[in-house]
This record gives structure tokens, sequence and C-alpha cells, in this order.
């Protein structure tokens, strides 16, 4: 072999980007979320939670079209229950804590929707009112 | 037609995963058992091939010099296309792996009535083989977002600014289009410009099929057929399999499996195949060598070490008699004949 000095380095490096999450993580997977359920007791929802846990993104990002953009209010009814289009006006009625349940799997995929640029967190609403 | 057989073989590598992901049982071997398959065999195998190219001889100095050589004092030297020292190679050759700076130097001939032969620059290879190149490379390093517990910022920092049009939800990746419009460009050319067309192989088309059918999977997993895509599952699965100790939980959606096996089917071929430039750019003689053969002497490997040197005054001195009988010109005369006194 010729060139030892820089190839088996090179290969070295090779090696250590391929493996990197094996070496980031240091062989602990950890344990995946479990978003906290309603702090309330409530079972239904708009969709099923199959559905919900893959699609809410897009039934978000559509009821953020209708309202904002298609200015259509429209209720939802689902089972007898009236549902307002909006993520404070019916999402966060049940979910109450963004952090148990929304933040919770965000974090684990790293996934930061940009909701929050204008909505606030129960929490944070809370506590900007009393700064007021 | 010679790209059909790379669009047959792709389609046949889709409908392998997609019905055999659906038969109780098998979404170990698709989960699990191939993906390490395929990283092993893309590590060894690339390791091997470049332990093969590191064990055979250069046996002259090539580099290409495309600029002025090192020469007197007043001559300026072309220290990036004709390097003599080993800080200029380094410099030529960061240029060349991160733009590509051969690509850039890419003409097209073409004949006009006359006949006339004219040469032109074209740089359409070079730009979309650029953001070919980098949204793949993109693309693999915020695919480790499922790969590792916890985020390191700099991982959410790229995620970030990939997404950053905000484009619906989940967010439209701007890598994503633009490795699609990278790859239609590549294929494309093969297809149009009748000299490339000519010399492409089953083996330049595949590769460019298979990186297309991973890019529409991942983007129709993201955006369209997203019945049971959890990223939670899915990611609980990849972080498993880095951790030696995978889980397949709930239910994943096929097309998962079916991007899955077609990025194991790359990763395998990938060792065997013309996508060992990458690590193939590092090692080709004519960019990481210095054009300093005139200054220092450049050993052939091959050569034996018992065939010693052979001067012009010592082949006479072996051969004078016959050159002399043949009438061939020498520079010292036979001595004077013994026999002739």
């Amino acid at each position: 072999m010729y060139n030892k000095g820089t190839i088996i380095p090179g290969l070295i490096i090779f090696v250590l980007f391929v493996t990197f999450p094996i070496w980031f993580n240091g062989l602990k997977a950890g344990t995946p979320p479990k978003p906290e359920l309603p702090p309330g007791g409530e079972k239904k929802c708009v969709e099923s939670v199959e559905y919900m846990r893959v699609n809410h993104m897009q039934l978000l990002n559509k009821w953020r079209d209708n309202v904002l953009r298609d200015d259509n209010r429209e209720i939802i009814t689902v089972d007898g229950k009236n549902y307002r289009k909006g993520l404070q006006m019916a999402c966060m009625q049940c979910h109450s804590n963004k952090e148990k349940f929304c933040d919770n799997c965000h974090t684990y995929a790293a996934v930061t929707p940009y909701c929050w640029d204008c909505h606030l967190s129960p929490k944070e609403a809370a506590s900007k009112e009393e700064t007021q | 037609m010679k790209y059909a057989f790379s669009f047959l073989a792709v389609i046949a590598l889709i409908l392998i995963a997609g019905l055999g992901s659906q038969i109780p049982g098998m979404q170990y071997l698709f989960g699990v058992a191939i993906p390490y398959l395929a990283i092993m065999l893309f590590v060894g195998g690339f390791v091997y091939r470049i332990i093969q190219w590191a064990k055979s001889p250069v046996p002259f100095s090539i580099p290409t010099t495309c600029g002025q050589g090192a020469s007197l004092d007043f001559i300026k030297q072309d220290k990036l296309d004709c390097p003599t020292k080993i800080s200029e190679v380094v410099g030529r050759m960061f240029l060349e792996i991160f733009l590509f700076r051969t690509l850039f130097r890419n003409t097209k001939s073409e004949i006009h009535n006359g006949p006339k032969v004219t040469h032109e620059s074209s740089k359409w290879l070079w730009l979309f083989g650029l953001l070919f190149h980098y949204s793949f490379l993109v693309i693999i390093i915020r695919h480790m977002r499922l790969f590792v517990d916890p985020i390191p910022f700099w991982l959410s920092a790229i995620e970030g600014v990939d997404s950053m049009l905000q484009i619906g939800a989940p967010t439209l990746y701007l890598s994503s289009v633009v490795l699609l419009l990278g790859i239609l460009f590549l294929f494309g050319r093969r297809l149009i410009n009748v000299q490339v067309r000519y010399i492409s192989l089953n083996n330049d088309y595949f590769p460019l099929v298979l990186i297309f059918a991973i890019a529409v999977t991942g983007i129709l997993m993201r955006y369209f057929l997203r019945t049971d895509i959890d990223i939670v599952t899915i990611k609980s699965l990849a972080l498993g399999l880095v951790t030696f100790s995978p889980v397949i939980g709930a239910q994943i959606g096929t097309i998962f499996y079916i991007h899955l096996f077609l990025v194991c089917t790359l990763l395998a071929y990938f060792p065997f195949s013309k996508l060992m430039h990458m690590g193939g750019v590092f090692m080709s003689p004519t960019r990481n060598m210095a054009n300093d053969s005139r200054a220092k002497r450049h050993i052939n490997p091959w050569n034996d070490p018992t065939i010693k040197p052979h001067s012009y005054a010592g082949y006479e001195d072996e051969f004078r008699e016959f050159m002399v009988d043949a009438g061939i010109p020498v520079d010292k005369e036979l001595p004077a004949a013994k026999d002739e006194a």
C-alpha cells in the first residue's frame, strides 16, 4: 500500500463520519416520548388517534388556510360536540399543556413548528397576563 | 432504450419492498436485517476499494497541468492549475472537491455550416452537479435527526435553514426540490446530449433512477402518503438500529419500507459502482500529485531493484565490437587489434 500516511487517516475520518450516530449516542437509545393525555379526561378528538398522530400538522395547516386566508370559520361538529377551527380555540382546550403534549414529541423528532411564532401556549399566555 | 433497464430494476426493487414488507414477520427483515447488511457492505466495500486503489502503483508522475508551470522568477506560475508544492496541491484538491472546479471548465463543441467547429463554455453541468451534490449532502445531514437523541444545535440550524420558506406542514425542504431539479437535469442531459447519450451505460442510468426514486418516495412519505408514518415510531426504529437494540414497534406505512429498501440498495451498490467517485476523487493521481517531476525524481514502484542503471558508455563498452562490425559510429574506437601486429 502506498501513501499510508494520508490514506489511512482519510479512511478513519470516513468511518467516523459514517458511524456518527453510533458514537454520538453512545449506544443509549433513550425512551420514546409519551405525550400527556388531556388533563380534563376528554376521550374524543376531531379525528381518530391514528389520524391525529400522523396528520395533525396537515389538519392544522388546512384550518389556518381556511380561517386566515379564506375567511371560512365554519364550526366542526363531531359526535355532537362543536369545535372552532383553531389551535387555541380547539386543540388547546383539552390538550392544555403545550410543554407536556406538543413539545414532548416535537423535541424528540427535532420538529420546530412555526405555530408558536404567533400563538402562545396557555402557560405563556398566563404569564403575559400577570405582567400586564 | 438503455435506460429502460434501470427503470425496470428500480420498479422491481419497489415491488420487492412494497410487497415483501406486507408479509407478517418480514418487517424485521426489511427494517433491521437489510439495513445492517447494507451499511456493512457500504463501509466494508468502500474501505476495500480504497485499499485496492492505494495498492496500485503510480508508475509515472502524471498530474494534469492546466496552467503555467513553475519556471523563471519573472514568469508567473499558475499555482492552482500547475501546483509544485503540497500546499498548492491541497488548494487544488479543496477546490476540486468542494466546488467541482474541473466541471467548471466544461465546454461544448458544435459543428455549424461551413463546416465550422465551435467550442464554447458550458456551465450547466457544473451548476446542476453542484446543486445536486450539496442538496444530497444536506438531506443526509438532516436525516441524522432520526438517528441521534438529543439533537445537537447545528442539526436544528441546518433543518431550520432548509425549511425557512415555511411552506405547508410538514414544511417543505428546499433541498428536496433542488435535489429533484438536479437529478432531472443530470438524467435529461444523458438523454438529450447526443454525445453523452452515446457513451451512457446502464451503470450511469441506474444510480440516477435509484436516487430519483429515493427522493420521490421520501417526498411522498413526508407530504402525501402519511398513513402510519408516525415519526416517533420511525425514530425509535432508527435509534434502535444505531444503538444495536432495534425494535419495530407499531405498524409503519409501506412507503417507509420502500424508501428504506431503496436507500439500502444504494448503500450496498455504492462501493461497486461509479458512485465510488466519492472516494476516487481523493485518489486520482492526475489531481493529487504535484507537478515537480523536474525538481524531484519520481521513482516507479514497479522498478526491479536488481536491474541496475545502464549508461550509454557502459552499453557501448558491452557492444562496441558488434557496433563497429555493423558500421555504427562509436564514441571510443576499438583498441588497436593485436593480431594485426
